[in-house]
């Protein structure tokens, strides 16, 4: 059974320890426009809801990828993206309904959450456990799932 | 049983691999005319810019992949199908017998009717070859028309100017990418582009090519003329069915499919370019020649031919393209519908743009430039059909708002 990175708003105190830790892990910076995990403020930050990719099990972006840049890691079950094929199309930006991959104009490439090849930085960073890294087997998961699976239909 | 497909491009090679996890008993044959391993044609104007060798355009990189999954690979073309019999003939009049038949055999480049584009220095950029052509024969510096500033125009542009060519645009619409950009938008890009170097004449046409001394004279509608090198031509894809000429096989702009990919042809199915589908929007039977749909076509038409069907709502329309730096993505009817709602944001300086079209408080379309992040919601929300309630409003006054608007409502989350 693989694990997955689930998300509970209610606890988000908009600290943005994830973003950070995601952009630093992934890209070498801390810079929250290149973070793979983005927390979305509504009512002025009343409520605030973190969102990255659910590693869909019939992955849209990988799919849709003309050159197999995209894969799943074995160990994880996350979607990867290989950075040497990867052309920079951009059309698994496009594919994924859920809008989590994104494009890279200063690589040339795109980005989407990757597990951190199984010790995802967002859930370890979190003070508030709204970001946890359990079994899939979760019942806030398949509400997720049930909604990619909706958007398949 | 025996699967045979015809066409070894995304769609062609996406359904044997779907066949292959589907059925793992049946035998699978994939023809491929293209004297290439499978490879992808989005990727071409990566290979022409330098950006990757031949081998990055492959679809599959894995050696021997193909034998790896018992799917038997044929370099070869098909001249003819025979439903009645249950087989096909290859160009040397070999048949070969199936069970179920998925026709992938893509598109073709097509040239306007008009003198001198039988030229050796006219090109199209569509295929391997073009693009080896291209590189061999075009070099840094060189005059180049490019006819067509339409998705393929526009992809291939970007490739023409990192080959540091002189290149001027001509394109018979009123604006560059017609079919995926309003004006507002289209003239946002011809703009980015006229600042970039490259010199873009819409709404006119070349109406005759004469060659003189080792280059070319192109002739405009508006009476004027262009001395260039080489053409490349971008003018648009046809369907490739010729060879089904006679079959029984329903044909129209592609291959006439139902919302099962079958033909009217039992046990014959078509995807990808070739196929004219229902588009998810409208209902309506369209060739969509884009890679998501070879891609999801594939999946679709081989899950019906190994008898487990999944269900699917039609392709979308849908495009995303880099000109020149600059990022734009269209979905769905895009230009809106009739009696329902339209909202636009404009940020000139920073080319960025932003247009929603609504159903009442469904979105049914969008237009972007300069959007990177999250731009996937608009397909989301587009395909399916959530009902936006009280944000539509907000989104009427706020368009960049969308991304808010889906985590409220597909997501469910209290905002």
């Amino acid at each position: 059974m693989y694990k997955s990175l689930v998300i509970d708003p209610a606890k988000c105190t908009s600290c943005l320890q994830c973003e950070l830790a995601c952009s630093f892990e992934n890209e070498g910076v801390f810079n929250p426009a290149k973070s793979r995990i983005k927390v979305f403020e509504f009512e002025h930050g009343l409520t605030t809801i973190p969102y990255t990719c659910t590693q869909c099990e019939e992955a849209w972006c990988l799919h849709a990828c003309p050159v197999e840049a995209i894969t799943v890691n074995a160990q994880t079950g996350a979607k990867e993206v290989n950075d040497s094929i990867c052309v920079g199309c951009k059309v698994c930006t496009i594919a994924c309904p859920f809008g989590t991959v994104n494009y890279n104009s200063s690589t040339g490439k795109v980005i989407k959450c990757d597990l951190c090849g199984g010790d995802p930085q967002c859930a370890e960073v979190c003070p508030t456990d709204a970001i946890v890294y359990v079994d899939s087997d979760w019942t806030g998961y398949s509400k997720m799932r049930d909604s990619a699976l909706e958007a398949h239909a | 049983m025996h699967h045979v497909i015809v066409g070894a491009g995304p769609a062609g090679v996406i359904a044997a691999e779907t066949l292959r996890k589907k059925s793992p008993n049946d035998s699978i044959t994939l023809i491929g005319d293209e004297p290439y391993p499978a490879y992808s044609r989005m990727a071409l104007p990566y290979l022409m810019a330098g950006d990757v060798a031949e081998d990055g355009t492959y679809l599959r990189h894995a050696e021997n992949h193909f034998e790896s999954l018992e799917i038997n690979v044929l370099n070869d073309s098909v001249s003819q199908v025979h439903p009645a019999d249950h087989s096909i003939s290859l160009k040397d009049g070999t048949g070969i017998s199936f069970d179920r038949l998925l026709l992938a055999t893509g598109a073709s480049a097509i040239r306007p009717p008009i003198g001198g584009m039988d030229s050796p220095r006219v090109h199209n950029c569509w295929t391997l070859t073009d693009a080896h052509r291209i590189l061999s024969e075009v070099k840094a510096g060189d005059r180049v028309v490019l006819l067509g500033a339409g998705f393929i125009g526009c992809i291939v542009l970007q490739a023409l100017v990192e080959m540091k060519l002189e290149l001027t645009v001509i394109e018979l619409a009123d604006r560059m990418l017609a079919r995926m950009m309003d004006g507002p938008g289209g003239n946002m890009i011809e703009r980015w582009c006229q600042a970039k170097g490259v010199k873009v004449r819409t709404g006119t046409a070349a109406k005759n090519v004469v060659e003189k001394n080792d280059s070319l004279e192109i002739e405009l509608g508006d009476g004027s003329s262009i001395v260039a090198d080489h053409i490349v031509c971008a003018a648009g894809v046809r369907s490739n069915t010729g060879f089904l000429e006679g079959s029984g096989i329903k044909t129209d702009a592609g291959v006439l499919v139902d919302w099962n990919l079958k033909t009217n042809i039992d046990n014959v199915f078509a995807a990808g370019d070739v196929a004219q589908g229902p588009d998810r929007s409208t209902g309506e039977q369209q060739v969509h020649a884009i890679q998501p749909t070879a891609s999801e076509h594939g999946r679709v038409a081989a899950c019906q031919m190994a008898g487990d069907p999944m269900p699917y709502g039609g392709s979308l329309s849908m495009n995303v393209l880099n000109t020149l730096g600059l990022i734009t993505s269209s979905f769905g009817l895009w230009d809106g519908i009739d009696g329902g709602d339209s909202t636009r944001v404009e940020d000139q300086p920073h080319n960025r743009y932003l247009r929603l079209e609504f159903r009442d408080d469904v979105l049914v379309g969008a237009l972007a430039i300069g959007l990177t992040q999250h731009v996937g919601i608009l397909r989301g929300l587009v395909q399916t059909g959530v009902r936006l309630g009280e944000w539509k409003k907000r989104l009427m006054s706020d368009p960049s708002q969308i991304m808010h608007a889906y985590l409220a409502k597909v997501q469910g989350t209290r905002a």
